[in-house]
């Protein structure tokens, strides 16, 4: 019975993959969560119950279990509440709870160093960890949190001149206050440079969620979510715990590459993202100077629009998320296509908060799969579309990602609504978009706004079609 | 200089580990749908939960009169355990979407 430990880490690192391997299809992506769901069973009930020499109880496990127990409750009801449209924010405060979780790790681990005597003679080598996961773990805990509360709208952006240089003198002062508590022995305690490691890493983390916003958000929570997958390893490392390398390093490299693929996504690199500042205040000159009148549209026009056109696309974005209008979204859908009129959505890649946002959203609403196109299918499609329908997407069908170098998000790829014969923009109000810029394609002659909320709108639109 | 050697040695299965780990994440990522990017992410975040672990180990080994240890480890179960359950849950809710898809045709 020695080695039953190992067997449970075995299969749940096992599970892990296979189940990662399965969320990547989606016929059997719903399986494969609850294969990585198991293996996470299997590894914690055996690091509760079993040891180096077979079964044993772990000690405290009154403690044990009274936090997993509360952990479970609050973490399951939080997770059955939560909106579709506020998922996003739930990944990240769930990511952030990882975080502090590996930061507690490396906060007692140290305590227990220091205790033991061990602090003078610790190697280099052996410390990494601890420090790691401490600085690492902060950094994800608290850019979580910002990025939590940027979501769900409780924090704006926030940057000023010389930020990026601020943040790498933190760096460098982070891993400077790491070596004096190294050199420190701790001989009288805890050493002032362990909080001093403890306060830089939760600057650190503010400074760098807080500067971006707009699109960029979900590469950032993707980027946040590796680091929680890297000090989770360096625990792996510091127990010399298989199953929690494995899970780690796992999550921080497909985390990583997640991350680069989204950049990618937006023609960018991840470097520009995190110093580029999307939605710097110097390009949001007020909307009137850009001169040119939008155009208001009337409910019925747009019916009449749609309703004979042959070809229709739907750009949905976030304020369709925010309304919860993807059910009528889809119900408009089935109305236009028993009229005969083809309708089809135009999923950009960053529509939304999210990657993904709008094809979660949408299959909430029984949309079919074959009607969801991705970006670089649907461009070349727009020329022979009658009618746009924009549906609270703002920042990517901005034509100013293609003509104007100075705008923030130039270089970011976008849906080419213009090519088709009209274009009409459901929005509540003329306010700029998540990237804080302005619009040209308001402006553009074959542009109609209709404004108002985006499920009103949508509803009256097909009540009108039906009526008509 | 030997004190890195022999670190490489004293962990060199971690090391191999690791470094299979890591190609094995790039390789599961890069051939997914931009579909299944969100789930995948939330997905990710649930398996990093296996943090979890640790703290369990570390509340384990704390002596039982050191209470900051006990009330931090706590602390670090609860929000790992958090971080395992509300990750599952919250995937399995986006991809319980996913398989309700009515065949090809879209309306009911």
């Amino acid at each position: 019975m020695n080695h039953l430990r190992e067997i449970a880490y075995l299969i749940g690192s096992i599970s892990f993959v296979l189940g990662l391997k399965m969320m990547g299809r989606p016929d059997s992506a719903r399986k494969g969560n609850a294969v990585a769901a198991f293996g996470m069973t299997v590894a914690v009930v055996g690091t509760l119950f079993l040891g180096p020499e077979g079964f044993r109880v772990i000690p405290h496990l009154e403690w044990i279990l009274s936090a997993i127990l509360a952990g479970t409750v609050v973490g399951f009801i939080m997770a059955k509440r939560v909106q579709m449209t506020a998922m996003p924010e739930m990944v990240s405060l769930f990511n952030g709870m990882g975080g502090l979780c590996a930061a507690l790790i490396s906060v007692i681990e140290w305590r227990e160093i220091i205790t033991r005597g061990e602090a003078a003679t610790i190697t280099t080598l052996h410390y990494l960890p601890v420090i790691a996961g401490l600085i690492i773990g902060t950094v994800s805990f608290v850019g979580s949190m910002v990025a939590w509360g940027k979501l769900n709208g409780r924090l704006g952006d926030f940057h000023f001149k010389g930020q990026q240089f601020l943040n790498l003198l933190f760096v460098g002062a982070i891993l400077a206050a790491s070596t004096l508590n190294l050199l420190d022995g701790g001989a009288s305690g805890i050493s002032p440079w362990f909080y001093g490691v403890i306060g830089l890493s939760v600057a650190y983390g503010l400074l760098f969620v807080f500067p971006i916003g707009g699109a960029d958000m979900p590469v950032v929570i993707s980027l946040l979510n590796s680091f929680t997958g890297v000090a989770a390893a360096c625990g792996g490392f510091l127990y010399h715990n298989n199953v929690m390398l494995m899970g780690g390093v796992l999550v921080g490299s497909a985390g990583t590459i997640l991350t680069v693929v989204m950049c990618q996504a937006m023609n960018r690199s991840l470097v520009n993202v995190l110093i580029g500042m999307v939605g710097q205040g110097a390009s949001g000159a007020s909307s009137s100077s850009k001169g040119g009148s939008v155009r208001e549209v009337q409910v019925t026009d747009v019916a009449i629009m749609m309703k004979y056109a042959s070809k229709v696309v739907i750009v949905p974005g976030y304020g369709l998320a925010v309304a919860q209008a993807q059910h009528i979204c889809h119900e408009l859908e089935s109305v236009l296509e028993s009229e005969g009129v083809s309708v089809k959505y135009a999923i950009h890649p960053v529509a939304g908060r999210m990657p993904g946002h709008m094809n979660v959203l949408l299959a909430e609403s029984n949309v079919s799969y074959d009607k969801l196109v991705e970006m670089e299918h649907i461009n070349p499609e727009f020329s022979t579309t009658d009618t746009v329908l924009v549906v609270g997407a703002n920042d990517v069908v901005n034509p100013a990602a293609k003509t104007d170098p100075a705008s923030p998000i130039f270089g970011m790829p976008i849906l080419d609504v213009d090519q088709s014969k009209q274009i009409v923009v459901l929005k509540r109000s003329m306010k700029a978009g998540y990237a804080g810029i302005d619009n040209e394609l308001f402006f553009n002659p074959k542009c109609g706004m209709l404004f108002g909320d985006a499920k009103d709108s949508l509803q009256k639109l097909v009540n009108e079609i039906k009526a008509l | 200089m030997t004190e890195f050697l022999n670190f490489i040695g004293e962990n060199i299965t971690f090391i191999y580990l690791m470094v299979l780990m890591i190609f094995v994440g790039i390789e599961l990522i890069s051939h997914v749908p931009a579909v299944l990017h969100t789930p995948l992410m939330s997905g990710a975040n649930a398996i990093h939960g296996v943090v979890l672990i640790g703290a369990i180990i570390v509340l384990g080994n704390a002596h039982d009169d050191d209470y900051a240890s006990l009330a931090l480890g706590t602390l670090g179960v609860l929000v790992g355990t958090l971080n395992v359950i509300g990750g599952f849950v919250v995937t399995d809710r986006m991809l319980e979407m996913f398989k309700k898809k009515p065949g090809k045709g879209g309306a009911k």
